[in-house]
Formats: structure tokens, sequence, C-alpha cells
């Protein structure tokens, strides 16, 4: 599954709009913490309570990773490498994870760009993050 | 999974503040998963699913229907939707699989909506709903 040009320019264009990715990924992080209540095991060395630091920081961390995935469409694998040793070699996340925190990533970004977030960009970036997530689980798609 | 007494209220409440675009919703969210997913078209063949289209519209209307009498029937949902539960397994014999991928785009449609209501509780109390009337409609499957 490759990327086509679409998705890229969608992905782009959006990625060049948020202008605090950190906010973002912090609130998709706090929403499968409630949700999905399995995924905070992965976390149980933070303080998961709701505006937590320690979460905000950690979003910071997931933005930066995913902003580096939107500037190297072309090579994430490699340029997710080590990430990848990360979540799936180190801490063995089991990756229905991955797709979780995605919708939650999705529904965040819905709802703080309504007016953009049609269905083909919704679309394009789910396609993106798919493949983000084949790059940090490559053996479990 | 059972809703708890804060999950009834959160689903009500925000399904109240839905009210009327109820089958708008519906519809966008069907639209969104066919774009998104293009597998679940194979159980439409016999519809215009381009933008806008009428029988989209219509099916939308259905879907929120459909939801409008599951929150209005939380304690009962399997006898509530026996119908459409007998209608999914049986007639349509639709994939388990495809009821997340609905449930996922109607959350992100109502996120897009009514933002300041999506609050993460929320949030996780209309996924439970969802988990749980998909999980009768796919009962009687197999």
């Amino acid at each position: 599954m490759v990327l086509a040009a679409a998705d890229r320019a969608a992905v782009r264009a959006l990625w060049k709009k948020l202008n605090n990715v950190g906010v973002y990924t912090a609130e998709a992080l706090e929403r499968p913490f409630l949700a999905f209540p399995s995924t905070k095991v992965y976390f149980l060395h933070l303080d998961l309570n709701p505006g937590s630091a320690q979460v905000k920081a950690h979003g910071r961390k997931v933005a930066d990773a995913l902003t580096l995935a939107v500037d190297r469409l072309d090579d994430l694998p490699r340029a997710l490498s080590a990430l990848r040793e990360l979540h799936t070699d180190r801490l063995r996340v089991d990756p229905v994870n991955f797709k979780l925190l995605c919708h939650c990533l999705l529904v965040t970004l819905a709802r703080h760009y309504p007016g953009d977030f049609s269905p083909a960009l919704q679309a394009s970036l789910h396609k993106f993050l798919s493949h983000v997530i084949s790059a940090l689980a490559p053996d479990c798609r | 999974m059972v809703l708890s007494a804060t999950d009834k209220t959160n689903v009500k409440a925000a399904w109240g503040k839905v009210g009327g675009q109820a089958g708008a919703h519906g519809a966008e969210a069907l639209e969104r998963m066919f774009l998104g997913f293009p597998t679940t078209k194979t159980y439409f063949p016999h519809f215009d699913l381009s933008h806008g289209s009428a029988q989209v519209k219509a099916h939308g209307e259905k879907v929120a229907n459909a939801l409008t009498k599951a929150v209005e029937h939380l304690d009962d949902l399997p006898s509530a939707l026996s119908k459409e539960s007998d209608l999914h397994a049986h007639k349509l014999r639709v994939d388990p699989v495809n009821f997340k991928l609905l449930s996922h785009c109607l959350l992100v449609t109502l996120a897009a909506h009514h933002p300041s209501d999506f609050t993460p509780a929320v949030h996780a109390s209309l996924d439970k709903f969802l988990a749980n009337v998909s999980t009768v409609l796919t009962s009687k499957y197999r």
C-alpha cells in the first residue's frame, strides 16, 4: 500500500495548519486512557489524571514523531526504525493499541478542525496513520 | 460491557443535543465509512454512493432512527433491536468487523459537529454504547 500523491498532499496541507500538534496528541492520548483502559497498562509509571504534565510531555513526543513521519513519507520504515525498536522490541506494545490511538487522534483532529475534516481528508489521514502503524509494528499487519 | 449510570446519562445527553441532525450525521458517517474503508461498499451495490446521494441520506435517517430507538431502550437493547439484528445477521450477512468501522466514523462525525460536548468521558460512553449496539446487531451472525 503506497500513499498516493493526493493523500500525501492532503496530510501535508493539514499538518501545516496545525499550530501546536502537541496539544492534539496529548488529548488523543487522554481519550484512550478513558475509553480503552487497557491502554493504560503501558503507562503505569505516569500520572494519567486529566491535565497531567507527564501526558502532555508524552503528547509532545508523539507529535514530534508524527511530524517526522509527515516529512519522511517516502521512507517511513527507516525514519521510524528507532521507534519501531522501542515499541515492538522493547515495550512489546500490543499492535491493537496503535489502532485505538489512531482512532482517538482522528476524533481529536475532527473536533478541532471540523471545517477541514472532510470524508476525503479523514480517509487520507487514516491511510497515513496506517502506514505509520505498519512502520512501528511491521510483523502484525 | 455494561453501561454505567454515568454512561447512560452521557449518551442520552449527547444524543439529545444531536436532535434533528441525527439523520444528517448518520448519512455523513456512512459517507466517511465508504471513503475511508472501501470494502464496506460491497454491501451497497444497489446504491448510488456519490457525495450527496439521496439513497445514502435516506439510509442515514434509518441508521439514526435505529440509534434513537437504542438510546431510548438502553436497558433492553437486545429486544429493542431484535428486528435490526435479524436483518443484519440473517438477511444482509454483514461481517461483524464493519460495525466497528461505522462506529468509528459516527464518533468522528459527532466530534466534528459537537466539539465542545465531545469530552473524553462522553467519547468513552458513546463508544461503549455503540459497541453494545454492534454486539446486539452481530449476535445472530453465527
